[in-house]
């Protein structure tokens, strides 16, 4: 068999992957062997190839890791709170046994407990007419300036009770000192339900 | 050639501790899910990239599409390469972000124009070598960047999937939705592409001022 320059050029990339029979595959080591062209098409590809291939040619933002890290901690965390069926009924019910007045939150976090979840946390003792931001593509809400707000190009501005029912979930870094008043002072019915139906959102987005 | 091949075969073999994690994961220690994708979080992020060209997008559909590995860790079967599954999983991400992009802005789409016509290689001068030691250099690496995103979207995506990425021909044709004869002449044409790019690279000055520069190659 013998091979021309076009037919070369056509194959090139399949014999670089191995992916031409002998007959082809010794042709074209006759062919390379004698037209300088091809060879430098040859070289060429590989090069481009091993370039390309090469871990330092991926470049990612600078902290990208680390948002990652605290990103799938949080999933982690809220997959934790819902992964058993029995939990998504038990927030609501725990949430209510709260309300009723025996039940102290700090108590129970305690221990480690599917209801742990920051996603779930019913003691949320958030004012609802607060102005919190929200950003693209996370599900957390903030206080504006909080330092952890990812993609804070696109963010948007509503309160604390709108960034609940659309499904955001308070920012444990900042927000913390509401989730934490809320082990001592009883929740108001109203945010209980809108937490223990976010838990369900939650469940419907991730099951997109 | 051959180093080539065995590169590409199984960069994962001695998984063990990963194999761990994941039965580990599996059973619901969520909180052990990071460790297992660190390795592969910069070509999660790449894949992204490569298909929706904005650093914060892509670096939200790559988390969004973590977090959904997590969700579905359950059905990932050990056949699979889990970097594989988990590009894939990106894949689809950036592209159902794209698609819904595009509705809203409703772009031109080029996808259904093929690949007809065959891409002559422009450059037959000896091959310079570009050697890999000069991608310690932020200037090459960025070079090497620029010419890969002037490529037109298709060509760029397969190439990206197929030769940063190490997904093999098939898994990048079910990743992007494409034949198997689609990835290849798509393949070829973004290497050769790529190829006369960085040929005319020298010529253009891009890696002069560089130690490998003409007449002083030190390999
Ligand atoms: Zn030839
Ligand atoms: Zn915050």
């Amino acid at each position: 068999m013998v091979v021309n320059c076009q037919q070369v050029w056509k194959e090139i990339s399949n014999y670089v992957e191995g992916e031409v029979d002998a007959g082809l595959r010794a042709a074209m080591d006759t062919h390379f062997s004698t037209c300088t062209r091809c060879k430098s098409v040859l070289d060429g590809t590989r090069n481009v190839i091993q370039l390309y291939g090469d871990e330092r040619m991926i470049e990612v933002p600078t902290g990208f890791g680390r948002r990652l890290e605290r990103r799938l901690a949080q999933g982690a965390r809220s997959r934790k709170g819902t992964w058993s069926t029995w939990s998504a009924w038990l927030v609501p019910v725990a949430a209510l046994a709260l309300i009723a007045g025996g039940l102290r939150w700090a108590d129970s976090l305690t221990v480690p407990h599917p209801l742990q979840s920051e996603h779930a946390q019913p003691g949320s003792n958030i004012p609802p007419d607060m102005v919190v931001v929200v950003s693209a593509g996370a599900k957390d809400f903030h206080v504006p300036g909080c330092d952890v707000i990812h993609n804070k190009e696109k963010i948007r501005t509503l309160t604390a009770k709108e960034a609940i029912r659309e499904g955001y979930v308070p920012c444990v870094r900042c927000m913390r000192k509401y989730l934490q008043i809320a082990s001592t002072s009883p929740v108001s019915s109203e945010l209980v339900t809108e937490l223990s139906s976010n838990v369900e959102a939650e469940d419907r987005a991730r099951s997109r | 050639m051959a180093e080539l091949n065995v590169v590409l075969s199984n960069p994962e073999q001695g998984t063990t501790r990963e194999q761990e994690l994941i039965a580990q994961v599996q059973r619901g220690q969520a909180e052990l899910f990071y460790e297992l994708v660190r390795p592969y979080e910069r070509r999660v992020y790449a894949a992204a990239l490569a298909i929706l060209r904005n650093e914060s997008d892509a670096e939200d559909a790559a988390q969004e599409a973590m977090l959904k590995a997590l969700a579905n860790i359950r059905q990932f079967r050990a056949e699979a390469r889990f970097s594989t599954w988990l590009i894939q999983i990106t894949v689809n991400e950036a592209l159902m972000r794209r698609r819904r992009e595009r509705t809203r802005m409703t772009e031109a789409i080029d996808d259904h124009r093929d690949d007809e016509g065959e891409y002559t290689p422009r450059d037959f001068a000896d091959w310079r070598e570009i050697p890999s030691e000069a991608l310690e250099r932020k200037e090459v690496r960025q070079k090497l960047a620029e010419a890969l995103a002037s490529l037109d979207r298709k060509y760029r995506e397969v190439f990206v999937l197929r030769d940063m990425e190490q997904l093999n021909i098939q898994e990048t044709a079910e990743a992007l939705g494409i034949s198997v004869a689609s990835v290849k002449t798509r393949l070829l044409r973004a290497r050769l592409m790529l190829r006369d790019l960085l040929a005319g690279g020298w010529e253009q000055g891009w890696f002069s001022r560089l130690p490998f520069e003409k007449g002083t190659k030190p390999w």
